[in-house]
């Protein structure tokens, strides 16, 4: 190019790749990429998050398709959880003798 | 929150070892110093790929040309990696490749040195990814999350590389004397190149405190260089290849290897655009990406016409 600009005046979108590394476990964020469309993404997905088996199930999602919580408001959004402990089984004393609970 | 609390929070969290994430907020100095890092270390695993890339073709055999298409193609999905990281802070991919291709980014200038014979290959695996895990070990824990979550990725990945190419010299320096002689050439041409890799010395560049605060860098360039050496000259005995360095030996004092005096001058000067093959690797680069421009115009085509069609079924129905 004449000018020295290798700009792509479209450049690809982004997508987010989520990867199942086995049957039976979630999803998990692995990375992004750029494709021009969902099935390119999936491929791209494959060769660049997959090469040793790390993956039985890819998911795609354009980047800006996705929302995130804001970090500046951590303290008020999990902070309401912090004092509820009673939530977690190890909050009850019982006796020794009780057995399978 | 105020600009100053902002810093606060950032500053705490660096110093409980926490990550930042993308939309945290962070200091303008940091954003950029990442960037450039980051994305220079993209270019050298894009630009790392055209001295091998040389070899797979004249692969000796079936199961060499296998591996190392599979090592340039890890290469490939490291400078991917590398490239998205950076792009969580803001910059894009294209600019990056602007920056590249117009030569106002730096790659490692160890791949501006030829690849000559098929030992070669075992030299660029043993050393210079040998080199480039050393230096890249300690990113893994690096404070900017993306940054250390690729690199832990990547980390993994380059072990087979440095193996493969040991295991190459391990074969021709078990072979003809014409096999040994080669090997002896390559381990000699590509040596000193790899101690470059580090950087320059110390004394020259003196680790700016932020980068180490940051978790940016770790150990120094002559710290890694003289790990380096040292655990790279207990490996070219069991080659039963000599280093290419009449100054080495062993001091026991320091528990280290001394070594002869790096070629600096000649450092720069590559670093500069004067090495071997900086204009061909250069040249190769934007020639695959002008020659791809069409295949990236006919997929964003393509892509948008089925996205009409649907609509318009959508809109029939
Ligand atoms: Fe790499
Ligand atoms: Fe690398
Ligand atoms: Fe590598």
């Amino acid at each position: 190019m004449s000018d020295n600009k290798t700009t792509n005046k479209s450049e690809w979108p982004l997508w987010e790749v989520f990867i199942r590394s086995k049957a039976g476990l979630d999803h998990k964020h692995a990375g992004s990429l750029h494709a021009a469309d969902f099935e390119m993404a999936i491929e791209n997905a494959r060769d660049v998050y997959t090469r040793r088996m790390e993956g039985v199930s890819i998911w795609v999602v354009e980047s800006n398709n996705i929302h995130a919580s804001d970090p500046g408001q951590s303290e008020s959004m999990y902070d309401p959880a912090s004092d509820k402990i009673y939530r977690h089984p190890t909050f009850y004393n019982l006796p020794d003798e009780v057995k399978y609970m | 929150m105020t600009q100053f609390s902002f810093q606060q929070h950032f500053d705490d969290k660096i110093d409980r070892d926490e990550t930042i994430e993308p939309k945290d907020w962070m200091p303008d100095d940091y954003r950029k110093t990442l960037i450039r890092q980051i994305s220079q270390h993209a270019h050298s695993e894009i630009v790392g790929m055209l001295p091998e890339g040389n070899w797979i073709s004249r692969a000796p055999t079936l199961r060499r040309k296998a591996v190392l298409l599979a090592k340039v193609q890890d290469e490939a999905g490291h400078g991917l990696y590398l490239y998205s990281a950076a792009e969580t802070l803001g910059i894009s991919r294209d600019e990056m490749y602007d920056q590249l291709h117009s030569g106002k980014a730096k790659y490692s200038s160890i791949f501006n040195y030829p690849t000559l014979t098929w030992a070669d290959m075992g030299a660029v695996g043993w050393l210079v990814d040998g080199a480039a895990i050393m230096n890249q070990v300690p990113l893994c824990r690096t404070s900017y999350g993306p940054y250390a979550r690729a690199m832990v990725r990547v980390c993994k990945e380059e072990s087979f590389h440095q193996r493969q190419g040991f295991e190459i010299m391990l074969n021709l320096s078990k072979g003809s004397e014409i096999q040994r002689k080669m090997a002896q050439d390559a381990f000699n041409r590509w040596w000193w190149p790899s101690l470059m890799m580090f950087g320059p010395p110390d004394a020259e560049s003196p680790n700016t405190e932020n980068s180490v605060r940051w978790r940016i860098k770790r150990l120094t360039n002559d710290e890694l260089r003289q790990k380096f050496v040292d655990v790279t000259v207990e490996q070219a005995k069991i080659l039963g290849l000599t280093i290419p360095d009449k100054d080495l030996k062993w001091n026991e004092e320091r528990g280290h290897f001394d070594f002869g005096a790096i070629d600096w001058a000649e450092f720069k000067n590559v670093v500069k655009g004067n090495g071997p093959c900086n204009k061909q690797r250069l040249e190769t680069r934007k020639k695959a990406w002008e020659e791809g421009q069409w295949v990236r115009d006919a997929a964003t085509a393509h892509a948008s016409k089925r996205k009409s069609r649907k609509e318009n079924e959508a809109k029939a129905a």
